[in-house]
């Protein structure tokens, strides 16, 4: 199997490749426009900027890339807030892969902002989360989230419920960290690696 | 719910792992990369590897062993530790880590905190900061504690929290290596007076002192070295305690 990560401007985007060599998968991490859409699986992981990183993707015209995949592409965090529609931070526009917007966290009881480290998600019977159950804890740094839609397939309480994943199509993505979330993280991962389109 | 967090800290000189007591003294303990490995089997939900090396030649040893903790390791992992320009921060997140911590240079140049966070995003800057309690109030000290600036711990914090650090590690050196229990107090008053997450660091002794870290001092995580290292506390043992506590944890 083919798995491409693609290679942008952002911090550690090396994370996700250590962690798929772990369960046995050689991932090529690339901006090649070729390599990117012949991939049997496609992963945009991100830790990041909006605004920043969005200007880099159009000036590469990966953007338009990402949008016409059509195999499984797995967003991660700051990957999954750019396939949305809008984002607050930097009022960026970004792919419409999921039309929703991404909100800054307002706190209405002394939450801390960014929302960091461990917390649970309460998952649907989405294929992505296979074998992962409601008390099971994953990494989050955000400050910023996507709010409860019609794509939501796993929701985390903080702040408000909002959406920990979203698939649509053959689009996936996860607002935590699945990379840095022990055992649990692997198991995503490996459910994303055994989708079939 | 959102855990609070234990955090084992590994001081790192030349590739191996030490710790002093009260900043001075280092003693060693291990190789970074295994310790770090079973501190994850155990339950750690985070690392910090501190790089205590100043020569140019320790430091690319600390990014070689950075790429191999990224390599074995499956949960959080924040380095600091000679950084001081944006380049530095690139080659340790390229290298494989998730956050880095600044501390002298932050106070150096208070800027570097402005630009981490516009580049790579508020979560990655970790803000370290050592204060020590004078007779004029709580001080920030520089390099490993061996300076004192006319920096004031609650404004700094402050300072560095508008600036867009995404956490502050705060370490009371006068609490550091005794292991009489972490500074709550102040803890509790930076975690009340701030909107970012407070790591509680320095003075570790007991299961106790993280209940406390985390009820009285209001800690978002804390953070220990020696208790650690030499088995004086099992991280599982003391998640299992603490879950007892009432406190939310990641078993």
């Amino acid at each position: 199997m083919k798995v491409a990560i693609i290679k942008y401007n952002a911090g550690n985007v090396y994370s996700v490749y250590y962690a798929l060599k772990r369960l046995g998968i050689e991932a090529e991490l690339t901006d090649d426009k070729n390599i990117l859409s012949t991939a049997d699986k496609v992963i945009f992981p991100g830790v990041g900027e909006a605004q920043t990183t969005m200007q880099y993707l159009r000036t590469r015209q990966l953007d338009q890339l990402i949008q016409s995949l059509k195999q499984p592409v797995l967003g991660i965090c700051l990957g999954m807030q750019l396939m949305c529609r809008h984002s607050e931070e930097g009022n960026a526009e970004g792919l419409n892969v999921f039309p929703t917007d991404v909100l800054l966290f307002k706190p209405n009881n002394n939450e801390k902002v960014p929302h960091m480290g461990w917390n649970t998600i309460n998952p649907t019977d989405d294929p992505l989360m296979k074998g992962i159950q409601a008390s099971d804890y994953v990494y989050f740094v955000h400050s910023y989230y996507v709010p409860m839609c019609p794509y939501t397939i796993a929701q985390t309480d903080y702040v408000q419920p909002f959406s920990a994943a979203l698939h649509k199509d053959n689009f996936y993505a996860t607002q935590f960290h699945p990379e840095k979330s022990g055992k649990i993280g692997e198991q995503i991962l490996e459910n994303f690696l055994n989708l079939q389109i | 719910m959102l855990a609070k967090r234990i955090i084992p800290c590994l001081d790192i000189k030349d590739g191996r792992t030490v710790k002093g007591i009260n900043f001075i003294n280092l003693r060693e303990a291990g190789d970074p990369v295994e310790l770090g490995q079973a501190y994850s089997e155990q339950g750690a939900d985070e690392l910090v590897y501190l790089d205590i090396t100043a020569s140019f030649e320790g430091r690319k040893t600390f990014t070689d062993l950075v790429k191999r903790v990224a390599a074995h390791i499956s949960i959080p992992f924040t380095v600091g530790g000679g950084i001081h320009e944006l380049n530095d921060v690139d080659r340790l997140l390229n290298a494989g880590a998730d956050k880095v911590s600044i501390n002298s240079s932050a106070i150096k140049n208070p800027q570097l905190i402005d630009e981490i966070a516009k580049h790579f995003g508020n979560q990655v800057c970790v803000v370290a900061i050592d204060a020590k309690q004078m007779p004029d109030g709580w001080k920030c000290f520089l390099n490993g504690g061996r300076v004192e600036t006319d920096k004031e711990l609650f404004s700094w914090a402050k300072e560095v929290s508008e600036r867009g650090a995404g956490e502050i590690l705060f370490t009371s050196m006068d609490h550091d290596g005794v292991k009489t229990g972490f500074a709550n107090e102040a803890l509790c008053q930076l975690s009340s007076m701030l909107s970012i997450p407070i790591i509680a660091s320095g003075g570790a002794g007991t299961k106790e002192h993280f209940r406390d870290a985390f009820i009285k001092g209001k800690a978002d995580a804390a953070l220990a070295a020696s208790v650690f290292h030499f088995g004086e506390i099992q991280i599982s043992e003391l998640k299992q305690y603490l879950c007892k506590e009432g406190i939310q944890i990641r078993l």
